[in-house]
């Protein structure tokens, strides 16, 4: 790494009256924005801004498999790559695949296969793409919220919509959605997806230390986050109607 | 095909679930119970500290490589460690030889958030002389036999290895050149003992220490690591859904386990340093 993107560890990343860093709350979300079909040849696509994170999501399929030898005989084949942008961080990142991305791309897949009717399309493949263009802690989150918005908007049967968020732990405060100071200096974190409509966890990851206590209090600040997200996205995926009704109505 | 992808694993997960229903397991387990673990001795690598451990029939051997060099310029007060994880293709007819893919990546990567996650490895503790000169400590965990759960097998591995480590005493001569102490060992910076803990999901019950087949044939698959304060240090869902209750049901089963794993052979090992 380059000097010159050096960070220097703040002073305090809580003030004593559990203001963060940023000005939140331990129980405040980052604003969240989210766009359903800004691509016009993927046939699902999502665009969602958290924070200082930009995500654009594309999903192809279900399609014939390429290679051929991968097909599965008795459902669809989920493939997911997650990207850094070699522009999304502060120093510039090597393009293509690195270890850390391979494992994401692997979590962020089966945190949205459960959702996906996968049996109805055998010997098929459908693909999402998951460029982060601008990186800001909880890209994996904001991945998953975006990847399945995109997933609806391809038409895909899905069982319903995942929804994402992040915890973590700095000193003795538990705290949602970890800002980049949080995250990268902080104790500990633990990124969440839900499929919402079971209440079934679809990723889960931790790390860092959490007792037993903290770990309970810090999962159930992750689900009433992703309770968050969630509303978020049935909002963004009714807007064009909303907007094509009012059209209608106004003549 | 890996038997994990075939359509042979919903017959299985069918058989599984049978058993699972009247509380038994294939191989007559309890539901938390561990498969029979050893450790092979003798020496086999030129590792500065190693561990070859079976779980059942799998058997994983993993070697601890140390040597000095830059830190990475963001930490230049911290030494460095790096996991890497290797399926061999003598472990398992669906191995195939080549650079790590994605299962090799995420079991290394799993291992090393466990030691990370709960600073087993005092690294601000491997600096020779900050900015220039660090320890690089590399565990290469290698898949010898694979009969399921790697995850486990190799974080018990790894921190045997680090456990029984002897690094040669490094100072720093003139020019800032490492100088090798004669004679003289010292022990790696261990400050805590991870253990993982894997567990499979078949239909609504929850087993300990899957074996390939129950990885296979199961619902879902999570590993959950402790530190020797039984603090989670982290968290790894691999495939399918928990509910909330499981993942606390989960938790609560590792915590159970560790304190015996732990006396049976952590504090051997550490005895007999």
């Amino acid at each position: 790494m380059n000097p010159l993107f050096i960070e220097k560890k703040p002073e305090r990343l809580i003030e004593k009256d559990g203001t963060r860093i940023d000005g939140r709350k331990p129980d405040e979300m980052r604003s969240i924005r989210m766009e359903v079909g800004p691509l016009k040849k993927a046939n699902g696509s999502a665009y969602l801004e958290w924070g200082g994170n930009a995500v654009l999501a594309g999903v192809y399929g279900p399609r014939e498999v390429h290679p051929r030898h991968m097909a599965l005989p008795d459902r669809a084949l989920l493939r997911c790559r997650y990207s850094l942008a070699p522009f999304s961080v502060p120093e510039r990142k090597r393009p293509g695949p690195d270890r850390r991305s391979v494992e994401l791309s692997k979590v962020i897949r089966e945190a949205l296969l459960p959702s996906v009717f996968a049996e109805k399309y055998p010997n098929t493949s459908i693909d999402i793409f998951i460029e982060v263009l601008r990186a800001d802690a909880g890209t994996r989150v904001a991945g998953v919220s975006a990847a399945s918005l995109a997933l609806s908007d391809a038409g895909i049967p899905l069982r319903g919509l995942v929804a994402a968020c992040a915890t973590g732990r700095v000193g003795d405060s538990i705290l949602l959605d970890l800002g980049h100071e949080e995250d990268m200096w902080g104790d500990a974190d633990l990124p969440l997806a839900m499929l919402m409509e079971t209440k079934e966890i679809t990723l889960l990851q931790a790390d860092g230390t959490l007792s037993p206590e903290q770990f309970k209090q810090a999962l159930d600040l992750a689900l009433k986050g992703c309770e968050h997200v969630y509303k978020i996205q049935i909002e963004a995926l009714k807007r064009p109607y909303v907007s094509v009704r009012r059209e209608l109505e106004e003549g | 095909m890996a038997l994990e992808e075939g359509i042979a694993s919903s017959l299985l997960r069918q058989h599984l679930l049978r058993l699972a229903e009247r509380g038994e397991r294939k191989d007559n387990r309890a539901f938390d119970e561990l498969r029979p673990i050893s450790i092979r001795e003798g020496v086999f690598t030129k590792g500065e500290g190693e561990a070859w451990v079976s779980l059942g029939k799998t058997q994983v051997l993993v070697a601890l490589k140390a040597n000095v060099g830059e830190p990475f310029s963001d930490t230049p007060d911290r030494g460095v460690l790096i996991t890497n994880a290797e399926l061999l293709p003598l472990a398992s007819p669906s191995f195939e030889p080549g650079p790590p893919r994605e299962k090799a990546i995420e079991i290394a990567r799993v291992v090393d958030r466990a030691f990370r996650g709960s600073g087993a490895i005092d690294l601000s503790n491997m600096v020779l002389e900050e900015g220039k000169l660090v320890w690089i400590l590399f565990l290469d965990m290698y898949a010898l036999d694979f009969d399921g759960n790697l995850f486990d097998a190799m974080t018990l591995a790894s921190l045997l290895a680090l456990i029984r480590a002897r690094l040669p005493l490094v100072e720093v001569g003139s020019e800032g050149r490492p100088i090798t102490v004669e004679g003289q060992k010292v022990a790696a910076p261990l400050t805590n003992y991870p253990l993982n803990f894997s567990f499979a999901k078949i239909g609504k019950h929850l087993m300990l220490d899957p074996d390939l087949e129950e990885e296979a044939g199961s619902d879902g698959l999570l590993t959950l690591g402790l530190d020797k304060d039984l603090n989670i240090c982290s968290i790894q869902k691999r495939k399918g859904t928990f509910m909330v209750e499981e993942i606390h049901k989960v938790a609560e089963i590792a915590r159970s386990k560790y304190p015996e794993l732990a006396s049976q052979f952590i504090e051997r090992e550490i005895e007999r340093d």
